[in-house]
């Protein structure tokens, strides 16, 4: 069976600078995909380019990408909105700004429900309080008839999440959906979010800087470097045998506990990312990598560091040991 | 945001107050009341008999309490040439041209309003640039002219419209169409700015992103916001129609206080041309307090602040 989601090659553009260079990842039912990467890296591309929500002037290829076995490359708007907030759902980044400022949280919940399962406007609220207490908010009733300005950040992110659980969608893409809640908030949607995969067989893509959520949460990793998925493999795999440098970097800066900051950005690997300029080719990294060598500089080999491990990267799978020892 | 009101009505009423004693300064500083009145051909005594009539001869400070009061109580003597009450006068042609400036902006928001989304949704494309560049001309054309370009097409060569006169509703549609081409280019614009403001916006994605259909994310998400100042300005236009009324009834002899104080100018009836302005000066204050107004129901953090 084909996987819930699958992108070959993604590629994105805005005018002459690629934001997104090369992303391939799948989402299978069920399963919980994640994204990480330094910021700027192009996640949140990434994801916007798979809903077909990029804004003015960015432009999408990809050698495949396809939802429940559909390809969607070359569909409508018309047919991708059948899809969006339905069947696909996508958390975005930016919370205190994706809520329309002239509209209660109530008709902005309910209008998801209405408009893809025809359900009366009383199903909808119930089914929107249902969703607010299940994120977390008390009082649900109370907040559906408020507006977004009088609802703080955390509020307005857990009101994105409920929104886009509306119509029990089969994918969901989360983009950072919890950084502005606590630690027990986070943990209450975590779990609800396995709950909807025990349940429903809820396929998710999360993106997020925190490491210990990764470990929690994700069936796979896939690391994200200059627009490029440089690594990708079962989590237990890549935390224990990561095989391209930039992963052991995001590994080994991982905070020592009590030491930095939960939800703190990831990454204090020497330099910064690079602009990679059109028609560039060979490792991205290169520049940053203690172990960079003549070959970086050429076409750089798909490797195989296992039967469901890719890293995009020159050195002989294993290398990591080696280098350890 | 009721405290946001009362500072807006203290400032209106403030404003109403000067208003109300810059039009008595002006009466008074254009020479002597009561020479003006006598008329050229009047002796001294006749003037005389004038000042003690209109109590002219009082303290200027006693004549501007006295008149003040009057005038906030709608009492603005009597026109010197139509034998009536100034109030009276008001009263009867006041209806006409709030009609005529309804009309006027109604047109212009039907208008307006489609083809700034248009524009807004087609950025940049040539339909953005054709409307803008209408917007522009239409900007530029004075309105008298334009009142006599309708006036011989509509009303000489398609005989489609009665060319002047005040009358049945179809006495409107001409003038109102001249009216609200001074009121079209600015919402217009504003309608555009706001909806491509409102569609680059991150709830519209949000919208998009919950697959909602694209007339529920032109009209509940982006036009709703992109609403909000075109209204209070809409209610600002209507004040500037009002005072344009002057000249477009001239035009089509429509009788509001637009032609009247027309009329009044040229026959030195000094206390209509004052209630005249005054009146016009006091709705347009009205209409700015309306416009908060209105900013404040429109937008939920005014309203719940
Ligand atoms: N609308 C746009 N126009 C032009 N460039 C863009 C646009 N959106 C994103 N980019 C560029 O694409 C690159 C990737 O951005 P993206 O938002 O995907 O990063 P990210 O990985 O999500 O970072 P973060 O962790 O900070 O959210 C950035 O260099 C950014 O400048
Ligand atoms: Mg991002």
């Amino acid at each position: 069976m084909s996987a819930l989601l699958d992108v070959r090659n993604l590629r994105v553009t805005f005018g002459g600078t690629a934001a997104v260079r090369g992303a391939s990842l799948t989402v299978e039912k069920g399963e919980t995909h994640c994204l990480v990467g330094e910021s700027g890296c192009g996640k949140s591309v990434t994801a916007l380019a798979l809903m077909g929500l990029l804004a003015r002037g960015g432009k999408r290829e990809a050698d495949a990408l396809s939802f429940a076995g559909q390809d969607i490359r070359n569909l409508g708007e018309r047919d991708m909105s059948r899809l969006r907030g339905d069947r696909m759902a996508m958390i975005v980044q930016e919370p205190m700004t994706s809520l329309n400022p002239a509209d209660t949280v109530g008709s902005q919940l309910t209008e998801v429900l209405r408009r893809h399962r025809g359900a009366s406007r009383a199903q909808a609220v119930d089914r929107a309080a249902e969703l607010l207490g299940r994120v977390g908010i008390t009082a649900p009733g109370l907040r559906l008839g408020q507006y977004p300005h009088q609802l703080s950040g955390g509020l307005r992110q857990r009101v994105m999440i409920a929104m886009a659980l509306m119509c029990d969608p089969e994918l969901l893409i989360a983009d950072e959906p919890t950084t502005a809640l606590d630690v027990t908030v986070q943990a209450q949607i975590l779990r609800l979010l396995a709950e909807l995969q025990a349940e429903f067989g809820l396929g998710i893509l999360l993106i997020t800087h925190d490491l210990g959520v990764v470990a929690r949460i994700a069936d796979r990793v896939s690391v994200m470097y200059a627009g490029e998925v440089v690594e990708s493999a079962p989590t237990a795999e890549l935390f224990a045998a990561p095989q391209h440098p930039y992963t052991r970097g995001l590994l080994t800066c991982v905070p020592v506990p009590g030491k930095v900051k939960r939800g703190e950005p990831l990454g204090s690997i020497p330099g910064v990312v690079p602009r990679i300029p059109p028609g560039f080719v060979g490792c991205s990294f290169r520049d940053r990598c203690a172990y960079a060598h003549a070959a970086c500089k050429h076409d750089i080999p798909r490797q195989h560091a296992g039967p469901d491990h890719e890293a995009l990267c020159t050195l002989p799978p294993g290398w990591t040991d080696r280098a350890a020892a | 945001m009721l405290k946001f009101l009362l500072r807006r009505l203290i400032v209106a009423i403030l404003v109403a107050l000067t208003v109300l004693t810059l039009s008595f300064a002006l009466t008074r500083l254009s020479g002597d009341l009561a020479i003006s009145i006598a008329g050229p051909n009047a002796t001294q005594q006749d003037v005389e008999i004038i000042r003690q009539a209109y109590g002219l001869n009082r303290p200027l400070t006693t004549q501007y309490f006295d008149w003040l009061v009057r005038a906030v109580q709608g009492d603005f003597g009597e026109s010197y040439f139509f034998r009536d009450r100034v109030a009276n006068l008001i009263g009867s042609r006041l209806p006409i041209t709030m009609t005529l400036g309804l009309v006027g902006l109604l047109i212009a928001l039907v208008v307006a309003l489609p083809l700034g989304i248009i524009a807004a949704v087609r950025e940049n494309s040539w339909v953005d640039r054709t409307v803008m560049m209408v917007a522009l001309i239409g900007q530029a054309m004075p309105s008298f002219w334009l009142g006599l370009i309708l006036m011989v097409w509509l009303g000489l060569n398609l005989d489609l419209l009665p060319i002047s006169g005040t009358g049945g509703p179809e006495y409107y549609v001409m003038p109102g169409i001249v009216l609200s081409f001074s009121a079209i280019p600015s919402l217009m614009r504003l309608t555009r700015s706001g909806m491509i403001e409102a569609l680059s916006s991150d709830y519209i994605r949000t919208a998009r992103a919950k697959g909602l259909s694209r007339l529920s994310i032109l009209v509940k998400h982006a036009f709703r916001n992109a609403a909000i100042p075109v209204v209070a300005i809409a209610a600002v236009q209507l004040g500037f129609m009002l005072g344009g009324s002057i000249v477009i009834e001239s035009v089509f002899a429509m009788h509001g206080v637009g032609y009247l104080a027309w009329e009044s100018i040229g026959k030195n009836d000094f206390p209509v041309v004052q209630a005249v302005v005054l009146v016009l000066a006091l709705i347009y204050i009205a209409l700015t307090l309306l416009a908060d107004l209105l900013n404040a129901v429109l937008d939920p953090r005014l309203r719940t602040a």
